[in-house]
């Protein structure tokens, strides 16, 4: 694992909230050369912790105004293929994130949709026909708020 | 508001959001100028919020990840705010979603391990205000993460 100091936990949370900062800016802000600069970034990119970017955009804006969080549950019953439910729910376009998890539900998702008639028609025609699945709760999105984590 | 050019760069740009420049107007047909000018004008649009560098927490040593689920106590007309003030004051805490359903407010919480988690959800978690029920979903692993949309 790979040891950071101040220096280094203070590049990534600026990143984490602006990519665009330059290595000349980050440079200035934090009293290093460009090329110096440009090496801790480098560093961190190699080592993973820096692991890609991520664009935000405003979804409602392009026409997704509805976005639900859904909790799955595999039926009990009958052989359930984890690959099979795995490998039909990453094909659905509308589903941006795929989580396997341990509690009450087997999967978390996140889903888009333009509007709640149009989720209704993802919900019963793509989620609700995957191999396997039980139980489905929703939950609609109102607010997220992204927190910069222990780099502090 | 958009044409289909700008459609045509989002859809590529969300798709592989650390593209270069260079290659993202390549793949969008578009000049490197045109490109500079529309994500430009997207952003000034507030259509494009923000460009973020992802944090691979277990490439720091937090390999616990948690999904908090919380019921809160609504007599209280503060408890939204009580509880979110309180929740950013918790260096683990990654993500506050607030939601319309059964789950009022979710927390993403990471930790470095069990003992760590349990520490964290102790002394940090459990004392959150307005707190009715809370449950927890363990991450084993994430199958699909995408900002990408079916424009």
């Amino acid at each position: 694992m790979i040891d950071l100091d101040d220096v280094d936990r203070a590049i990534c949370r600026t990143l984490a909230a602006d990519a665009g900062v330059s290595a000349g800016e980050l440079g200035r802000r934090f009293g290093l050369s460009q090329p110096a600069a440009w090496r801790r970034v480098k560093r961190l990119e190699e080592a993973g912790v820096i692991a890609g970017r991520r664009v935000e955009v405003d979804r409602a804006a392009l026409g997704f105004g509805v976005t639900v969080f859904l909790g799955v549950k595999l039926a009990a019953r009958g052989r359930v293929s984890l690959e099979d439910f795995e490998r039909a729910v990453v094909a659905i376009p509308e589903v941006q994130v795929v989580q396997h998890v341990l509690g009450l539900f087997d999967y978390r998702l996140r889903v888009v949709a333009r509007d709640i008639v149009d989720f209704e028609r993802v919900l019963r025609r793509r989620i609700m026909t995957l191999p396997g699945v039980g139980n489905v709760e929703a939950n609609v999105l109102l607010t997220e708020e992204r927190r910069p984590g222990p780099l502090g | 508001m958009l044409d289909e050019t700008d459609r045509r760069i989002l859809r590529h740009h969300l798709a592989e959001p650390g593209l270069a420049r260079a290659e993202l107007a390549a793949r969008a047909g578009v000049t490197v100028a045109t490109l500079w000018r529309r994500l430009e004008r997207l952003g000034a649009a507030g259509v494009i919020r923000s460009e973020r560098a992802v944090i691979d927490w277990r490439a720091l040593g937090y390999g616990v990840e948690v999904s908090l689920r919380f019921t809160l106590d609504k007599t209280d007309p503060r408890a939204f705010d009580d509880f979110i003030a309180a929740a950013r004051e918790v260096p683990e805490v990654l993500a506050i979603e607030t939601f319309l359903g059964r789950v009022d407010v979710r927390l993403n919480v990471i930790a470095r391990d069990m003992a760590h988690y349990q520490e964290v959800y102790r002394s940090r978690i459990l004392t959150l205000p307005h707190i009715a029920e809370l449950e927890a979903l363990m991450l084993i692993s994430t199958i699909k993460e995408q900002e990408a949309l079916p424009l």
